[in-house]
């Protein structure tokens, strides 16, 4: 701290107005609104998507704004901890998000599947309710009636596809350590094929889950609406999907950006901030991994 | 730069100034606040007498939710958050919050999300209508059609407290002016601080929560259904994950609020600052493991009441030292009493009931009888009306003249305050009463025994609405109308901090370009 108040003043860069984050809204409540209507099968669910095309329009021209200021120079390195610190953040606000899904599998399985069971005082939950039912993890039947019939499915085991993704996953974020190490080193092909290649196994690892959804629908009668490990299993791996989407997308711009020299090995906060969130979705896989597949 | 300011409406749609993004902020919450309180009123009203008077039992239920909703997302989250826009930069010596085009976007989603929340009134089937809490599968199985606008306006509102949130927690470690070491800081910059990390560790599990239901509702999965598998009880758990993090996200700015206050009139140094500081983030920690005691009736494993009735019982002990500190700090201090000392003691003392009630219900056999009764809105609207609405009162009296360079009308805020200290307690009050005896929240009819205790509360709520009416008037008065003496640039004899120090009154469109230095 004291070596720092005497560094000389360096001016904060605070932004001319922006039309941007009104448009931002108008996105947000078109999208909102038009979700609403979605999910009721309404007629106004194409709002939905004009809000979508705003959300995206205006995001792209906010970051290509941030990068035009960026390469201008605007940035000071009190600016830049800003941006490091705020992505810090959010990435932990992701994590929280991820925790409530991961708490939910574990109070399921740790207490409610017991006590649906029949276990501690709950005799006679099991005894009236669901006399036929044996508690039992991966579950493979609901131990009530639901939507108008008892499902049965299959469990997804580990040792197939899940297995290979992890593998891809864990060999990506090596990659990418090795590119990130190539930027620093100013050694700009291996930093822009190493970029390109954990992109490409990101891509990858999507289309595989996409192969391990189609498999899980068509041959094993695992659904959404295979009670609560068909909930947890899809949106755990569902929402973890939607963030190597976007991990992937990050990397595609980085590796275009790359490609156009924009970064330095000391000034490059956007590469950063996509290897972070790429090692954040790679966490987050190896504990679903653990608990949702394994376990 | 010069003290250049954007004219027109653009200035405010599209600004990344910190005070223009403050006024909206606070502005916005104050219609919430007047919104919020208006169907507080319809309640009030149904409630005078017992049977049915003029709503709609349904109805009453929406009235209900919604004015819980709009008050605790609408009206205190987004005032405190005014409120740290104006403040934090002046305090910490920053030009502006560390991300101000974030900031701007940060406000103009909650239009967005509450313009989208009041529209479920006038839907098919009326607004969400199964509490604040909205406990599966009340919001699942048997919500109205609304529910789904309701679950996407919690989305928006998610996304702007976090993006406000990392705002806050940016500009605090990385804006301070050379020498404004943490320990330094002023208790409302802590105090938001640790707001906002709780922010961002419970806003998402919220986001979780009501993307569990809306699967729920629409795509088949069983989260909260016990047939499936699941369990409504787990839509309490993670709901109160969030909860209960959350009356802190609304209490601490307040405690902030009123560490600034106490010295400037007492005219003595806050005592035990760092103790306040331990204590706020020890109260935060504790937030965390302490959520179930809302759940003491839902059937819980003993031990699980064991832990949750002793984790509660011990945020007494830094909420007792912060109560301590405040009135060590007034200890043989000079005070006067102008109005935002007046707010600012009161907001002790009634916090302190609302306290004392807390630790009540926090014990678990006495709560599986106070459980959803009117105890329990007895105690949540002290911490909440006397707490936080009054810190922010306070907070708005004391900085006013600093913001718009006059000050308020005094004689009227006294008004103002006498009034409404003694509205608030009788319409609070006897709900202790009517609690203890028995009677059950959201039922918009009682037994006739409970009438007495009603009409007075139904009193009491009336005559605080009208108040809010006079709040408005001194607010138009002291900032539209712009009469009232000039301020000085100190404002208050007693006044300390950057922003009385540091600057004229009003303060500048844009404040520290250059960093001041601290010693």
């Amino acid at each position: 701290m004291s070596e720092q108040q005497n560094t000389e003043y360096e001016k904060y860069y605070v932004p001319e107005q922006s039309k941007l984050p009104f448009i931002g809204s108008i996105g947000l409540l078109l999208t909102a609104f038009g979700a609403g209507h979605a999910v009721q099968g309404g007629s106004l669910s194409w709002v939905l998507y004009i809000g979508l095309a705003v959300l995206v329009y205006m995001l792209s021209t906010w970051w290509s704004s941030t990068i035009r200021e960026s390469r201008d120079g605007l940035y000071s390195a009190q600016m830049s901890r800003s941006f490091r610190q705020g992505m810090i953040w959010f990435i932990t606000s992701e994590v929280m998000f991820f925790a409530a899904f991961f708490g939910a599998l574990f109070y399921v399985r740790v207490l409610v599947m017991e006590w649906l069971g029949g276990s501690s005082n709950n005799a006679a939950t099991h005894d009236f309710l669901y006399p036929d039912w044996i508690p039992g993890w991966p579950m493979t039947t609901t131990p009530g009636e639901l939507n108008g019939g008892y499902p049965t499915w299959e469990a997804m085991g580990a040792w197939g596809l899940p297995a290979i993704n992890t593998a891809i996953l864990l060999f990506s974020s090596f990659t990418l350590t090795i590119a990130h190490h190539a930027l620093i080193e100013k050694n700009r092909q291996t930093l822009i094929l190493f970029t390109a290649i954990t992109a490409l196994l990101g891509a990858i690892f999507l289309m595989l889950q996409v192969e391990e959804y189609i498999h899980a629908y068509q041959e094993m009668g695992l659904t959404l609406g295979s009670g609560i490990y068909g909930s947890t299993f899809f949106m755990l791996t569902g929402f973890h999907g939607l963030h190597v989407t976007v991990g992937t997308i990050f990397l595609i711009v980085m590796t275009l950006r790359c490609a156009k020299g924009h970064f330095t090995p000391k000034d490059h906060f956007a590469y950063e901030a996509g290897a972070w969130y790429w090692h954040f979705v790679d966490v987050v896989w190896v504990f679903l991994f653990i608990f949702v597949y394994i376990l | 730069m010069a003290d250049h300011k954007p004219t027109g409406i653009s200035r405010w749609l599209f600004t990344t100034n910190h005070k223009d993004i403050g006024t909206m902020y606070l502005v916005f919450s104050f219609i919430m606040f007047l919104i919020g309180g208006g169907m507080a009123m319809v309640i009030r009203a149904e409630l005078f007498q017992p049977g049915l008077q003029f709503v709609e039992p349904n109805f009453f239920n929406q009235m209900t939710t919604l004015h819980g909703l709009i008050m605790v997302f609408g009206a205190v989250m987004p005032a405190t958050v005014g409120l740290a826009n104006w403040l934090i930069p002046m305090m910490i010596g920053a030009p502006d919050m560390a991300l101000p085009r974030m900031n701007n976007w940060s406000f103009w989603i909650l239009p967005a999300a509450f313009g989208l929340l009041l529209s479920s009134l006038f839907m098919e089937g009326g607004a969400p209508n199964f509490g604040w809490t909205f406990y599966a599968p009340l919001s699942t199985t048997y919500g109205p059609p609304s529910t789904d606008f309701f679950i996407f306006g919690v989305h928006l509102m998610g996304i702007s407290s976090i993006m406000g949130a990392i705002n806050v927690i940016v500009t605090v470690f990385n804006m301070r002016a050379p020498g404004m070491t943490l320990m330094k800081m002023p208790l409302f910059v802590w105090t938001w601080l640790i707001t906002a990390f709780l922010l961002v560790m419970v806003m998402p599990v919220l986001a979780g929560a009501v993307t569990m239901m809306l699967t729920d509702r629409h795509f088949g999965t069983s989260f909260f259904d016990a047939a499936g598998g699941g369990d409504p009880v787990l839509f309490q758990h993670v709901f109160w994950f969030f909860g209960h993090p959350e009356v802190y996200i609304m209490i601490l700015p307040a405690f902030g609020i009123a560490s600034a206050i106490i010295p400037t009139f007492a005219r003595k140094k806050l005592f035990g600052y760092s103790s306040m500081v331990y204590a706020t983030a020890s109260i935060a920690f504790l937030s965390f493991i302490v959520w179930a005691h809302h759940m003491f009736t839902v059937g819980m494993p003993v031990q699980g009441e064991l832990f949750f009735m002793i984790a509660t019982m011990l945020i007494a002990v830094p909420t007792g030292v912060k109560v301590f500190n405040w009135i060590a700090t007034m200890w043989q201090g000079s005070i006067t009493y102008e109005t935002p000392m007046l707010y600012a003691l009161a907001f002790v003392i009634l916090f302190t009931i609302g306290g004392f009630s807390g630790v009540m219900l926090a014990m678990t056999p006495v709560d599986w009888q106070y459980h959803d009764t009117y105890f329990v809105v007895a105690h949540f609207h002290y911490v909440l009306f006397p707490g936080a609405i009054f810190g922010t009162m306070a907070a708005v009296y004391y900085w006013l003249p600093k913001w718009t360079g006059r000050m308020y009308d005094e004689k009227l805020a006294k008004v103002h305050f006498w009034l409404s200290i003694i509205f608030v307690n009788l319409t609070f009050f006897p709900m202790h009463f009517s609690g203890l005896a028995g009677m059950q929240r959201r039922v918009p009819d009682y037994a006739i025994m409970y009438s007495d205790f009603n009409m007075l509360s139904s009193i009491g709520a009336f005559g605080l609405g009208l108040m809010q009416l006079l709040f408005a008037w001194i607010l138009i008065k002291a900032c539209i109308l712009k009469k009232g003496e000039k301020a000085t640039d100190q404002v208050w004899e007693g006044a300390e901090g950057l922003e009385f120090t540091h600057m004229p009154s009003p303060a500048p469109y844009h404040t520290f370009d250059t960093p001041p230095k601290i010693d």
